[in-house]
């Protein structure tokens, strides 16, 4: 059994009890427990279901490595799955839930998948499902949708909030173990700003569990005694709980810092995302433990040497009480002695070389721990818990030695430098054949800006493994990264360690060297996504000799922990299989971020009301206040209508445009845009951005007029006042504000340089009012101040002046063919002069008209509507504009456009109005079918709605369209299926359908 | 003249720094050739600096004071553009000032007073911290200091800013994310999430 003991525990607090529940079971741990050392104290080894076979696991590391432990954590707003056990702080109340089971961890009816495991070989996926065809829809989908995923999706709203934070540093240094903590006060001390992450909550990494001395001290107190130093330095910040995340280009890198996960509830953003520019960046992520390939490697109760002897060192936890070390290097031999100190029974140590190792194994022997070199495990059996090894020679194919019970075996295959984030941005690897791992290539590092590398490596990540090495490394990588940052670094003497000799590892990716196939498909590389050693060479068998192809072929290496365990056991094997080196395989590719961070992090604060900006005008919360149903256009919300107590809301459309006909209609226009341009050459720009002639436009007066691309597609509209001889206000769609603007300064600044024109976007220094109806004018009397009778201020004019104690921009224009008046007043007054005019407009039978009101007036008018009518791919001709497409001018832009051949083609879909032969309303978006079928066998078709609506004031169906030789063909009805199976006939008509003469527009 | 009104009307918020709406603030925005005599006299006459000195802000810097007494200052917003800051009430009188002493200088002389929010974080390093979690700016006292000013991104809208000799923080966005703009900076400041390494 697992248990906690007297002696160790470095990182807890015997004093400070914590209950948490496991499985709804109540346990106890102590403060600075991991959730994984608090469940291994109560002897809790089984922690979740594997993914594939539903196989018993247990904890099998002690890090951000872990592979099995995960965790649904907490519950309701709080839930969080995948959470490793390893990684969780322990607190108080703490809510974990294994996964991957039902009904129970113990008893799971999923675990029958192992029972068909022949079934579910490598790249099942891709066999099992293929045939029969109809089975996909109704077997094989329901059941992958079934069993796919680990944990559970989180069904209530995130509690808690989160946010970015922007740093600077001249050197950011990545992991606060000792050579971490050493490189960053290296660099720190030529005076260069330096930013230490820390994962943990800790400082030191896994040297003070290793031990050793520098210096003649023991390493813990050396690095105490660092931390404060640094602590002490002003130029120098350090965070704990902070994950280097990822490395990107330009010295780009992030921090995903994890504030209160450990005490939730509490004020303040859960997780804080750093979002780091550094001109140099060190990375010292030191390395993790290989597990060995041997048959039942996987049973509860195999864990990795380094993670039993961090469990012992910091939380005072034991494994078993007989215990098997397996090993291939001299590392593993600390566990045993450790164990053996505290009165573990280490039963032995198979050593799989044929000479054993170096000072540390005689250290062991002379305590009394037996050691067979030569040997490795065969297999292990025991369910939800080891019970017995099956030892054989190494260099065998697994024919049982001698079968000995244990509870526990701890196993190492070598150590992996940690080369995620040196990888990330670029950085390249060598093979390291003495050590049997990839390193970084330092000739080949990630390249900023100018060229030369920006990170660099310290210490283990470095491929340096002993304590002397690594603290020689890490001065010179903190040393290197100041001066390069543009400092001078200080001399330092070089502490001094003494490392005990160790004798060299010898690489095994299969323990027996030989295995026999019925071991080989017991032994896993892969404990997340459940692949083994036979689905690898499967995979190689059935021609996947890259890495990448095999990885998504089989699973190794995929979801959560991206295969920190996996990948070298499984590129050698497959390096095995194929005959080739393993440098020649290859990895697969390290993507950011290192460990998964949360979804809340990279949103920040951008979540509820902030998700997104809302743009509002002056008048937002009166429309707010009285109902309005507001519709996105752009970042804008417009009110889509204002529907009234009891009315849906197509009646308060229907109202809106009756009353606005009849009476009166208040529009909020704010959002149009509105550019100023001005400069003596502002006439001659404006001939060039719009179809139509503006230069000709006297001042005091307005025109409509059309922009088009340069490839003449139609892109905006709308109307344009000339304010003086240099000045010119033109008016975009709502969202066409910022696009012309941008347009605009980009011609001027890599165009037309040398033009004297400037431009400013005005869009929101007014607050923009359309006053529309017959009682329109009515109204404006009543507020009084400036003449607004049909001489003073005619159709497409404008004028100055005040109105009601307003000082106001007057616009005669109409885009609904009511007497019409757009009004601009200061935004900061906006408010108060809609409420003047709603006030005055009382016995006017006035009522403010939203989006769609404004549609369906300018429909009946024939008006068409940017984004309705055009597309992208639809030139003004299209739509009967030739009227304002000027003829006199050289250019414009989309004039030489406008000549191409498919451009002047008379088969283009033309504009016409639609008009349905029962009075009902036409399928947006509907296709006019025509005789027969295209090469797809789909119909084919002659025209298409753009617009369509009831017309409330012709109380019928209206259209418009784009119509094959549309305007030739007048009367003609055509036939347009709905997505129903309904079909409704149309008759081509002319797009006008109210008020042709505009009539009520000129009064 | 009615009563205008500033977007937000002078909210506050108080969590780790202070959040203040600021009210109304005159702006003109001026583009032209920055290195114009009369460009130059014209805006620090406008912005209330000493006519006499004659010299516009250089990139990234801003010549602001903004106090009880006092609302005015020049800052740089790009090679051929300053933002000329006034008292509210005085921009039509200070914008035609201006454009009388362009005379027939080219260039472009605007009011955009009312397309605008202005507001201030105040609380020393605190205030720092509010802006580090939404721009991407060093604000480390090292390397942002008061006379600077940054045209940036605050989230996902344009934003302004500078700091005052008592490293307050003055930022200006459009009107129309007033609302946004505020809860960012009210989530930013939210009690318990102050960073601490400045």
């Amino acid at each position: 059994m697992s248990t906690r003991i007297a002696q160790h525990g470095r990182l807890i607090d015997r004093n400070t009890p914590v209950k948490f529940t496991f499985n709804g079971q109540s346990l106890s741990g102590f403060h600075g427990d991991t959730l994984a050392s608090a469940l291994l104290a109560s002897d809790q080894m089984l922690m979740g279901r594997s993914f594939k076979y539903h196989r018993p696991r247990g904890v099998v590391a002690s890090g951000a490595e872990e592979p099995n432990a995960l965790m649904g954590l907490g519950t309701g707003a709080r839930f969080e799955p995948n959470q490793r056990a390893t990684t969780t702080e322990l607190f108080g109340g703490l809510q974990a839930r294994s996964q991957n089971h039902w009904p129970s961890l113990e008893h799971d009816i999923g675990a029958v998948n192992t029972y068909l495991s022949r079934f579910l070989p490598a790249g099942f996926y891709y066999k099992m499902f293929m045939y029969p065809r109809a089975f996909w829809k109704h077997v094989y989908e329901p059941f992958i949708r079934m069993s796919a995923g680990l944990g559970q999706a989180p069904t209530d709203k995130d509690a808690d909030t989160y946010e970015h934070f922007y740093a600077f540093a001249d050197v950011l240094v990545i992991g606060g173990g000792i050579a971490g903590l050493q490189s960053a006060y290296s660099a720190a001390r030529s005076g260069a700003k330096v930013l230490l992450l820390e994962q943990t909550a800790h400082w030191g990494g896994r040297a003070p569990v290793d031990g050793g001395h520098v210096d003649d001290k023991p390493v813990d107190t050396f690095v105490d005694e660092l931390v404060s130093e640094l602590e002490s330095m002003p130029n120098v910040t350090m965070l704990t709980r902070c994950m280097g995340a990822g490395i990107y280009d330009h010295g780009y890198a992030t921090g995903y810092q994890r504030l209160t996960d450990h005490t939730p509830g509490t004020d303040g953003p859960r997780h804080r995302l750093w979002r780091i520019r550094a001109t140099r960046i060190i990375t010292a992520t030191g390395a993790i433990e290989r597990p060995l390939s041997f048959a039942g490697n996987d049973v509860p109760g195999v864990m990795l040497a380094s993670a039993m002897r961090d469990y012992l060192v910091n939380h005072g936890v034991t494994i078993g009480q007989r215990i098997v070390v397996v090993t291939n290097n001299d590392d593993a031999y600390r566990t045993a002695i450790c164990l053996h100190k505290v009165g573990v029974n280490v039963l032995r140590i198979l050593d799989a070389r044929p000479a054993g190792g170096g000072a540390l194994m005689q250290e062991a022997r002379d305590i009394g721990i037996r050691i067979d070199p030569g040997r490795g495990i065969a297999k292990v059996t025991g369910g939800k818990r080891v019970k017995k090894v099956h030892i054989c020679a190494q260099d065998g194919s697994g024919g049982a030695l001698e079968e000995l019970a244990c509870d526990a075996v701890a196993m190492s295959g070598g150590w992996s430098p940690v080369v995620h984030l040196w990888s990330h941005c670029g950085g390249k690897l060598t093979w390291d054949r003495d050590l049997a791992h990839f390193r970084p290539d330092a000739t080949r590092p990630p390249t900023g800006s100018d060229g030369s590398g920006f990170t660099s490596v310290a210490g283990c990540a470095n491929g340096h493994m002993g304590l002397g090495d690594i603290l020689r490394d890490a001065i010179s990588a903190g040393k290197a990264a100041a001066k390069e940052a543009g400092f001078k670094p200080k001399k330092q003497a070089t502490p001094q360690s003494v490392a005990a000799d160790e004798a060299p590892l010898e690489p095994v990716w299969l323990m027996p060297r030989n295995a026999r196939y019925s071991l080989r498909m017991k032994t896993w590389l892969d404990f997340q996504n459940d692949v083994k050693v036979s689905d690898v060479q499967l995979a190689a068998r059935e021609g996947y000799e890259s890495v990448e192809h095999t990885k998504r072929y089989t699973t190794l290496g995929m979801a959560t922990d991206q295969g920190k365990l996996s990948n070298i056991n499984g590129l050698a094997t497959l390096a095995n299989a194929l005959n080739a080196d393993i440098p020649t395989v290859g990895t697969t590719t390290f993507r950011p971020p290192y460990t998964p961070i949360s979804m809340g992090s990279i949103g920040g604060e951008a979540r509820d009301e902030i998700f997104q900006p809302i743009r509002r005008t002056p008048m937002h919360e009166w429309h707010e206040a009285n109902n309005a149903d507001f519709e996105p256009v752009g970042h804008w919300r417009r009110p889509y209508a204002f529907p009234r107590h009891g009315e849906t809301t197509h009646d308060a459309v229907t109202r809106e445009v009756n009353n606005t006909r009849q009476h009166l209609g208040l529009l909020d226009a704010s959002s149009l845009g509105k550019l100023l341009v001005k400069g003596p050459d502002a006439g001659k720009f404006l001939d060039m951005l719009y179809t139509n002639m503006m230069s000709s436009l006297k001042p005091g007066r307005c025109r409509y007029g059309l922009m088009c691309s340069e490839n003449g597609f139609l892109i905006d509209d709308g109307v344009v006042a000339r304010i003086d001889d240099d000045t010119f206000l033109c008016h975009t769609t709502t969202g066409g504000a910022d696009r012309i603007h941008g347009l605009m300064e980009e011609w001027l600044q890599t165009e037309w340089w040398d033009w004297q024109v400037y431009v400013a976007n005005l869009t929101e220094q007014y607050a923009q009012i359309g006053v529309v109806g017959p009682n329109a004018r009515k109204v404006l009397e009543k507020l009084g101040g400036m003449d607004v009778s049909a001489d003073a201020l005619s159709f497409m004019g404008w004028a100055d002046g005040v109105i009601g104690g307003f000082n106001a921009r007057v616009y005669r224009i109409s885009f609904s063919g009511e007497l019409s008046f757009e009004i601009a007043v200061a935004a900061s007054q906006g408010r108060a002069f809609w409420d003047a005019l709603m006030a005055a407009g009382q016995e006017f039978g006035v009522m403010p008209y939203g989006t769609e009101a404004l549609h369906i007036m300018r429909a009946e008018k024939g008006f068409i509507m940017i984004g309705d009518e055009s597309d992208g791919t639809v030139i003004p001709q299209d739509l009967g504009l030739h009227w304002a497409i000027s003829k006199k001018k050289d250019d414009y832009l989309g004039k030489r456009a406008h000549a191409r051949m498919a451009m002047t083609d008379t088969d283009r879909w033309q504009l016409v109005g639609l008009e349905t032969t029962d009075g009902s309303t036409l399928p947006d978006g509907a296709y006019a079918t025509a005789q027969g079928v295209n090469a797809n066998g789909q119909r084919m078709t002659q025209g298409r709605v753009t617009s369509t609506y009831h017309s409330p004031t012709l109380n019928k169906g209206i259209a418009m369209g784009l119509v094959h030789h549309g305007p030739d063909r007048m009367g003609e009805v055509l036939e347009f299926p709905g997505i129903d199976g309904k079909v409704t006939h149309a008759t081509i008509v002319n797009p006008v359908f109210f008020d042709p003469e505009g009539e009520k527009q000129n009064v | 003249m009615s009563d205008a009104i500033s977007a937000l009307n002078h909210a506050q918020f108080t969590g780790f720094a202070e959040v203040e709406e600021c009210g109304l603030q005159g702006m003109i925005t001026l583009r032209g050739d920055l290195t114009s005599k009369p460009l130059i006299a014209g805006a620090r006459t406008a912005g209330g600096r000493d006519g006499r000195d004659g010299k516009m802000p250089k990139m990234g810097m801003a010549e602001v004071a903004i106090s009880v007494a006092d609302r005015n200052g020049v800052c740089w917003m790009s090679p051929d553009e300053v933002l000329v800051l006034c008292p509210y009430d005085k921009v039509e009188a200070q914008l035609m000032a201006l454009t009388t002493k362009l005379g027939k200088t080219h260039a472009l002389a605007v009011n955009v007073s009312d397309a605008r929010a202005m507001f201030r974080v105040s609380g020393g390093t605190a205030a720092r911290e509010v802006l580090a979690k939404l721009c991407p700016v060093d604000m480390s006292p090292g390397a942002f200091k008061p006379g600077m000013f940054r045209r940036t991104r605050m989230a996902q809208v344009a934003a302004a800013f500078w700091m005052d000799d008592s490293e307050d923080i003055y930022i200006i966005c459009f009107r129309s994310v007033a609302q946004y703009v505020f809860d960012l900076l009210k989530i930013a400041a939210q009690p318990g999430s102050q960073v601490g390494v400045y």
